[in-house]
């Protein structure tokens, strides 16, 4: 019953709304255009939707992989977070104080200044030596692709696997370093690289650069493939030639790719911490420790999940500095 | 239009499908869990001995202890390493396997969570253990876990060399001070130990600096300073080479085997690689005292075996039996013959060190052995961290012994 007067209603309501709309589209043409009628309204709400929706994978994927970590992480770092909280999940609130307990420490000092030889020096000798291989390798000689992809070899290798390798090279008594030194006369007794605190950084910086060439090799060939050869051509007419090419024509050109490897380059070295655990533990006497160490240490080792937080929550704000610098110069590079 | 929006439909279903998909595997977790109420088919074990041929004496005894309990055994082995982080995110996901096996300095960590069930609750009898042992298994006074076998270490000597240099097996400071330097010569040293910036460090400093009456609490004595400043004397005078800065005790085991070191500080885990070598010709003391009148202590290792609470009393029960069964007299003494250990029941320390005489020494050693955590409990990592801290700081000459330790202890 109730039904059958629901059904009469609607339809009489459809008609009345049939016949407004033929009104409207004879005597309105001109509202039409610029009013959208409900169907086109409702047809862009779901093209909205649609937008919406293919961004969810993508947002779901960062607020989890992203998001969580880095939340959970500064949340951490405020909270007395021991072994009990995974068990009982109670971590009392202290507010500042793992920061201040971290930064304190007599330790971080040492920790920030190697954080800091370790990334300066890496970088530099990364950088250096990879841009003379990228340079030495636009040149054609035989046998130029098989060196490059060998160079990449590093690369390949898990950190774990080359920082045993470079551990065994290093040794002071049977390690094959000394030996070569030893056989040349170089040196007479064995060269205590990673057990002397003078010279375990060195070498630890030493194994990082090695590893990181690639990276820069492979970045930096890419952009010099990029310079057109004309540059050149027209350069030599005007006496532009070896060091003066380079000057005037290949570092300009080059310069986006460099700030683009320079700045991964920090971001990725500032965090290393495989190799220095694989190669000295931070030792001896904390000559190889930085800030990534110390916070591994203090988390896993030490069970302070709080103060290990905060110390990785410094690193990452360290970061974020050179993310931000190279932020503001690639967009001054779009704007030149 | 309308064929537009249909050929979207399909694309929006993906995306749905895809966002869905990890909730999805996630869910398939939660259904693992079985109820209380079903007889206890089949109950999960993990532990850290993921290498042979330890993994199958472990897998052998844990399968015969399972058939004895009438259960079958799913075991899972991850490495040493791993263990803690595993067992860590287990006990946040209240996913902990029913039994558990622990480094013994670990154990008061994990018992402190309130992750694992005392002992006593299911009447398991803790009669005749070394002192040792019970105090790595003990939290604030409830046993928490049980180990079957234990290790420590003391000195390995090369025999041929020892002999063909005309010295005797050190048993005080000075002679072991004096016969270092007497084997040092060309490629070879007299002796090796590790002082690397990790527990292990820690861990083969331990026997000087207890048996000279050290204490963990309290680095920052005369006694502890005595003991570092034999071991800065060694490697200063390079009887110990300066790498044992970096070196583990493995590497410590490949350099005596090389005969680069005529003795070392090492471990009977270390006897199958060492029988290995045919020629060469070993022996083991105890680790020398300052003065011949003080007792050695050593440091108490090895695994303990635990029931965390996994809120299953069924299955709770059942792994207490297999606990039971890994700690009985005879598991305790086959296990110790194959994997070079020490049987953990005083009880049966005399008959295995007459069946067992290169264990002997170790045997000997156990009765007295303390473990890390006896006194400190939780508080042992840190303290641990600042003695192998203070060991590095005086071997690098960066500080005196004594200064190194106040140093530590002040941090």
């Amino acid at each position: 019953m109730s039904l059958t007067t629901d059904l009469s209603q609607a339809k009489s309501r459809a008609n009345q709304r049939a016949k407004a709309r033929a009104k409207s589209g004879s005597d309105n043409a001109q509202a039409r255009e610029t009013s959208p009628s409900p169907r086109r309204r409702s047809r862009k709400r779901r093209e909205r939707l649609f937008q919406w929706l293919f961004l969810v994978p993508a947002v779901t994927y960062m607020a989890l992989l992203f998001g969580y970590p880095v939340v959970k992480n500064i949340v951490m770092s405020f909270q007395d977070y021991t072994t009990a909280t995974f068990f009982t999940g109670e971590a009392p609130w202290v507010g500042l104080a793992n920061y201040a307990k971290v930064l304190s420490s007599s330790l971080f000092s040492t920790s920030l200044v190697n954080t800091a030889l370790f990334t300066l020096g890496s970088i530099l000798g990364q950088f250096v030596i990879g841009l003379a291989l990228a340079i030495f390798f636009q040149r054609k000689f035989p046998l130029n692709g098989i060196l490059r992809s060998l160079l990449l070899l590093p690369w390949l290798l898990p950190l774990i696997v080359s920082s045993a390798v470079w551990r065994w090279i290093l040794d002071k008594d049977s390690g094959a370093l000394n030996r070569f030194l030893g056989e040349l006369h170089i040196v007479n007794t064995g060269v205590p690289w990673l057990t002397s605190t003078s010279l375990a950084l060195i070498a630890v910086v030493g194994v990082n650069i090695w590893i990181g060439i690639p990276f820069n090799l492979t970045i930096l060939y890419g952009g010099l493939q990029e310079i057109p050869d004309e540059l050149y051509e027209a350069g030599s007419l005007d006496g532009a030639t070896g060091w003066k090419a380079f000057r005037h024509i290949t570092w300009p050109m080059l310069r986006p790719v460099v700030s683009v490897v320079l700045v991964l380059g920090v971001v990725y070295t500032l965090k290393v911490l495989d190799i220095i655990l694989g190669l000295t533990n931070g030792g001896p006497a904390n000559s190889t420790q930085t800030i990534a160490t110390q916070s591994y240490d203090l988390s896993f080792h030490e069970f302070k999940f709080g103060e290990g937080a905060a110390l990785g929550n410094v690193l990452v704000v360290i970061s974020l500095v050179f993310a931000v610098l190279y932020l503001r110069a690639s967009r001054r590079s779009v704007d030149e | 239009m309308k064929s537009a929006i249909r050929t979207r439909r399909p694309l929006a279903l993906a995306v749905a499908a895809l966002v869905g998909l990890p909730l999805a595997i996630s869910g398939c977790g939660t259904t693992a869990s079985a109820s209380s109420t079903d007889a206890v088919k089949e109950i999960s074990v993990m532990d850290y001995y993921n290498n042979e041929p330890d993994k199958s004496f472990i897998g052998d005894a844990l399968t015969a202890c399972g058939t004895k309990a009438g259960v079958t055994i799913k075991r899972e082995t991850v490495p040493g390493k791993s263990l803690i982080s595993k067992v860590l995110q287990q006990s946040s996901s209240k996913t902990l396997p029913d039994v558990l096996m622990l480094d013994n300095p670990d154990l008061q960590q994990i018992a402190a969570t309130g992750a694992l069930a005392p002992l006593s609750d299911f009447n398991i009898s803790t009669a005749d253990f070394a002192p040792g042992v019970l105090s790595a298994g003990t939290y604030k006074d409830k046993v928490y876990g049980l180990a079957p076998t234990v290790n420590t270490i003391a000195l390995f000597y090369n025999k041929d060399i020892l002999a063909k240099a005309g010295v005797t097996p050190p048993t005080t400071w000075d002679e072991l001070k004096a016969a270092a330097t007497k084997l040092t010569s060309g490629e070879q040293y007299g002796l090796a130990f590790n002082a690397n910036p990790t527990y292990e460090g820690t861990w083969q400093f331990l026997p000087v600096m207890w048996s000279n009456g050290g204490d963990e609490k309290n680095i920052d004595t005369p006694e502890t300073a005595q003991a570092l400043q034999l071991w800065t004397d060694l490697v200063k005078d390079g009887s110990v080479s300066s790498s044992a800065l970096n070196w583990t005790q493995a590497d410590v085991k490949d350099q005596f085997m090389a005969g680069k070191a005529a003795m070392m500080v090492n471990g009977p885990w270390q006897i199958p690689a060492l029988d290995k070598k045919t020629t060469l010709q070993y022996g083991v003391v105890k680790i020398p005292v300052r003065d011949a009148s003080q007792t050695a202590v050593a440091p108490l290792g090895g695994e303990v075996w635990t029931v965390p609470q996994t809120g299953n009393k069924a299955h709770q029960a059942k792994a207490a039996e297999v606990v039971a069964c890994m700690n009985s007299d005879e598991n305790q003494l086959a296990m110790a013959k194959v994997r070079n250990t020490i049987p953990s029941k005083t009880s049966l320390a005399a008959k295995f060190a007459t069946d067992n005489p290169k264990l002997a020494t170790f045997t000997d050693l156990i009765k007295t052995a303390r473990a890390r955590t006896g006194e400190l409990g939780e508080g042992w990592p840190a303290q641990a961290t600042k003695i192998y801290t203070a060991i590095q700081t005086a071997l690098t000459g960066k500080a005196s012994p004594a200064d190194a330790l106040k140093q530590a202890q002040g941090q």
